[in-house]
């Protein structure tokens, strides 16, 4: 483990797993944990046990839905997938995401009178 | 919309939670074998590859914890968790958790009583419609009793007619007794209590009666047709809540009464405006036949909206000056004075400071509760350290051992308060069903949403109280030093100790407090008993006595000296006598004078006047200093002759004998035959005013009525049979009256402070009680923990004798603190108490000495038994038990 990899942010891990689920269809935990880590390229420091606090908490709020079905390589897992109130609520937060990321990018950028 | 639907998910998840739980340990080994297999396929053995995806995956527990949380209500979990574990220790200790609930249940239900109480007097609202604006119209000046606070009829009329700040005004008739009336139907006549009001009176309080209608103008008219509203309580009694009897007519004193309502049940004329007296019907005033008979009418008024008091008072300042005694005689003055009282002022306010100190003194039993439990919560969490060290070196956080500990005060705090509000219950009933206390709207009290509001306060910030200061103490602790202090040897951590002390330090100051306060409160009372009243209450009674003279004095003389002749001969009987009023119970005031001399305005005084036969004076036991007593033969004499008090003597003849002078009162002459020792006709505690005493057999004074007053060497009550049979053989229609004690009468004056007194003392003694309990606690607590050290010390040669002085030492330093502080407390308190005191100074040294001393007393002997233990411990025993 290095000691560059980012800690989640409250409220992210929610975010990632709406639009894996969006691009992918519906997936098992352990596919979502995986496609996140695959993603985000390994910069992010991601206990893949903590992905089932978001997933019952997404599943409660009624953004995904979840079903027991068989994977791949014949194994019963549980298979989530996003709901319409869930693309609703991505299209929203990924606006808020990319506002943020924006305003943040202005702030920190060097400024252009070369104050830094 | 989203938030409700997660809302319900959770408490749906809480309700499932084995199902959600099985089903994510389910979905968590799906988990792990997706990436097992992942990884083997990749070409890692299976073990490798298991303990990578566990590596991956993370904490186990915490992940699954972590998911419980987002699904569920976790804060209820925690809740309900503790509350099982708590009731787990509390069912394990059963012997503290009954102390415990015992203590607090005390504390609390004394306090729910006392709530009730104060809320019930001083702070609920008068059970009237807009009671704010219901006013008490009194005199300015007091002394002359009923009569100098009452009006005339012709002044109250023109006062109605002038007066712009009421929106109307009216008033009752104050000098009827009770049993004043008779009430016939088949069997024997049965005496009843009957009260005159203005014929606007209920309108004016804003009473609607249950049943039936209110009075009309006409039947205030002389001359109309007599009608009466019952009270609820008549009502239920005489007529088993009968509502055919509205429009019927009863026979009231031999004359056909139309019943025309009844009342609602709320209202009880005597706990607003007398206690202990209890009306069963009303009838309205007709002003024109009391026009003649001075002032007679107790007035109260509703103010029109948006005026003040101050207001009102301003225009009472004009008009009342002006009003007249009788329009039909010009010539007498009215000299009124109009002091308007808020209602509620008039029915509490001198019950007011009682009420406060009362209420301290049950706060400070709370407080008191308080300090014994945490003394016991500190004991017990001592015992308990290693359970919280184990608990912290597991991850419990401190706050969450806080809450623990709080949630086992909290339970207890109910448990007691549960116990509490039946206490409280039971004391309320008692108290409203006392008519002997003569406290205003005491049948009133009763635990409603206030009290039990009330209740769930002190039972939480008792719990915080008591709780808070343990829980963090215990919490506090650094672990290491918890694990070690249970070790062998070591005595128990010196933090704990000091604590303790300081709590028992306290209680005993907060004791001494309650103490004092009683004490002074109770020396004032015995000072109240030991009042020379100026008559003998005990060993006479009285019963008031029907005749029907037609209003002549001959007849009315023959008619009393039958009565007297053949009650007196009942054997047991010593002698009797006969007046209109007695001390004590109602009064009326006339005026008296030297004949032919003037006075300035305010020389003279009203004077309480008394109609009453030859040998009363005896009877009721009052001292004739000087003269004689009136006789028989008094009636044929041409001028009347009055017994004055030594009092009226003393102002109207100064250094001379007044037997045989001239008097002039009620605007007849009368000859001074006697002068009699100041009797207290109002209060114990009031100073005797101007009496005097007149012939009733003579035909220049009317009586009001007659009690007839009996002495005897027998307990009063074993001659009411007796008696009553001989009144009924003179007259067959005497009602059956009560034959009351004197005694009574002067109960029924003391008895508000009688109440106060009882209440303080019980709760001093209870303080007491708990404070020794504490002192005996933490001192045998102390004697406990050193068991090893005191068994080496005997070892080493220390005698009983000196392991005992070394415990008591300890108890008696405690005590001693304790006192000084509170006794320095009690002064400032003493202060603020001196008002309710009677003959006793604030600083009385002898309730201070008394009381500290019993204290301290109780405190050695709490400290004692403990000690007597210490000292009968076997080294050998003490020593071999580790």
């Amino acid at each position: 483990m290095t000691e560059s990899k980012l800690d989640l942010l409250q409220g992210t891990l929610d975010v990632m797993v709406l639009q894996t689920l969006l691009t992918m269809g519906a997936m098992h935990g352990y596919g979502i944990a995986r496609r996140i880590e695959q993603v985000s390229g390994d910069e992010i420091l991601l206990n893949q046990g903590t992905i089932y606090a978001s997933l019952v908490r997404l599943q409660q709020r009624g953004w995904i839905a979840a079903e027991w079905g068989t994977s791949d390589n014949n194994r019963k897992a549980k298979f989530y997938s996003i709901t319409r109130n869930g693309r609703k609520q991505l299209a929203e937060d990924a606006a808020h995401w990319a506002r943020l990321a924006r305003v943040m990018g202005r702030v920190l950028a060097p400024s252009a009178e070369g104050e830094l | 919309m989203g938030t409700l639907r997660e809302g319900l998910q959770r408490v749906l998840s809480f309700l499932h939670k084995q199902d959600r739980d099985s089903e994510l340990d389910a979905e968590v080994a799906a988990h792990l074998e997706l990436a097992v297999e992942e990884d083997m396929r990749r070409g890692l053995s299976e073990e490798e590859a298991r303990r990578q995806a566990l590596v991956r995956f993370g904490g186990m527990v915490q992940a699954k914890e972590q998911q419980r949380e987002a699904r569920g209500l976790p804060w209820l979990d925690v809740l309900l968790q503790d509350l099982r574990f708590t009731f787990r220790t509390l069912d394990r200790d059963r012997g503290f958790t009954a102390i415990a609930v015992i203590i607090l249940g005390l504390g609390i239900g004394a306090n729910i009583a006392v709530f009730s109480v104060v809320n019930t007097i001083l702070l609920r609202p008068l059970p009237l419609r807009n009671p704010q604006q219901l006013v008490r119209i009194l005199s300015k000046n007091i002394r002359g009793g009923e009569s100098s606070m009452t009006y005339s009829a012709d002044a109250t009329e023109v006062f109605q007619r002038r007066t712009r700040s009421f929106q109307s005004v009216s008033g009752y008739y104050a000098f009827s007794g009770p049993d004043n009336l008779k009430l016939k139907g088949n069997g024997q006549p049965l005496p009843v209590t009957g009260l005159m009001v203005g014929g606007n009176f209920f309108q004016t309080l804003g009473i609607e009666p249950s049943l039936g209608r209110l009075f009309t103008a006409e039947e205030c008219l002389h001359n109309s047709r007599p009608a009466v509203l019952l009270s609820h309580a008549f009502w239920k009694r005489q007529y088993r809540s009968d509502r055919g009897i509205v429009g019927q007519a009863i026979n009231l004193n031999g004359t056909p009464v139309t019943v025309i309502g009844v009342l609602p049940d709320s209202f009880d004329f005597g706990s607003i405006f007398s206690p202990g007296y209890k009306v069963d019907v009303y009838g309205p005033v007709i002003y024109d036949d009391i026009r003649d008979e001075g002032n007679t009418m107790a007035l109260v008024g509703r103010l029109n909206p948006g005026v003040s008091l101050a207001q009102a008072q301003a225009e009472a300042d004009l008009i009342f000056p002006t009003l007249p005694f009788s329009l039909k005689h010009p010539e007498y003055v009215g000299g009124y004075t109009g002091n308007l009282l808020g209602l509620k002022d008039y029915v509490s306010g001198k019950l007011r400071r009682s009420l406060i100190v009362l209420w301290c003194a049950v706060g400070l039993i709370l407080l008191i509760v308080c300090v014994n439990l945490s003394n016991l919560l500190l004991a017990r969490a001592t015992a308990r350290s290693k359970e919280f060290a184990m608990r912290t070196a597991l991850g419990a956080t401190r706050g969450r051992l806080v809450r623990q500990l709080l949630t086992e005060s909290l339970i207890l705090s109910f448990a007691g308060a549960l116990f509490g509000l039946g206490l409280a219950f039971a004391i309320t009933i008692y108290l409203a069903h006392q008519g002997s206390i003569a406290l205003p709207l005491l049948s009133s009290v009763r635990i409603d949403g206030a009290a039990l509001a009330w209740t769930l306060f002190v039972a939480v910030s008792a719990a915080v109280f008591f709780g808070l200061v343990p829980a963090l103490r215990i919490s506090g602790g650094n672990l290491q030093e918890f694990l070690k202090d249970s070790g062998h040897g070591s005595s128990d951590g010196k933090k704990h100790e000091a604590l303790r002390s300081a709590l028992i330090v306290s209680e005993i100051a907060l004791a001494c407090v309650l103490l004092v306060g009683a004490g002074l409160l109770l020396r004032s009372f015995l000072r109240i008993l030991d009042v020379d009243l100026g008559f003998e209450p005990s060993r006479a009674a009285s019963i008031s006595v029907d005749y029907n003279d037609g209003g002549d004095a001959v007849k009315r003389s023959v008619v009393w000296q039958d009565v007297l002749r053949r009650v007196e001969a009942i054997p047991g009987v010593e002698t009797a006598g006969i007046t209109d009023n007695l001390p004590m119970s109602r009064n009326r005031s006339w005026g008296i004078q030297v004949k032919g001399k003037a006075y300035r305005k305010g020389e003279l005084e009203d004077t309480f006047v008394y109609i009453v036969s030859p040998g009363f004076l005896n009877a009721i036991g009052m001292h004739l200093v000087k003269g004689r007593d009136i006789r028989w033969d008094d009636i044929n004499r041409k001028e009347g002759v009055v017994i004055i008090n030594e009092t009226v003597a003393r102002r109207l003849w100064p250094g001379e004998d007044p037997v045989g002078r001239l008097a002039q009162t009620g605007g007849m002459d009368a000859r001074v035959i006697g002068v009699v020792a100041d009797v207290h006709e109002s209060s114990v505690e009031g100073n005797p005013g101007w009496q005097m005493y007149l012939s009733g057999a003579a035909p220049q004074f009317g009586p009001e009525g007659a009690q007839l007053v009996v002495r005897t060497k027998l307990p009063p009550e074993t001659l009411a049979a007796s008696v009553m049979s001989t009144l009924r053989q003179i007259n067959p229609a005497q009602p059956a009256t009560e034959f009351r004690p004197i005694q009574r009468l002067v109960d029924h004056a003391v008895s508000p402070r009688r109440f106060f007194v009882l209440l303080v003392g019980i709760f001093a003694g209870l303080g007491l009680v708990l404070a020794s309990l504490g002192i005996y606690g933490v001192i045998s607590y102390s004697v406990t923990q050193r068991t090893q050290e005191i068994g080496i010390r005997m070892a080493l040669g220390a005698s009983q004798g000196r392991v005992q002085l070394a415990v008591i030492g300890k108890t008696l330093l405690l005590a001693l603190i304790g006192i000084v502080a509170g006794t320095v407390a009690s002064l400032a308190i003493a202060v603020l108490i001196a008002s309710l005191l009677y003959g006793t100074k604030e600083t009385d040294g002898a309730t201070f000495l008394s009381m500290t001393l019993l204290l301290l007393l109780v405190a050695l002997l709490a400290g004692y038994i403990p000690a007597r233990r210490a000292s009968r411990i076997h080294p050998m025993i003490a020593l071999r038990n580790n």
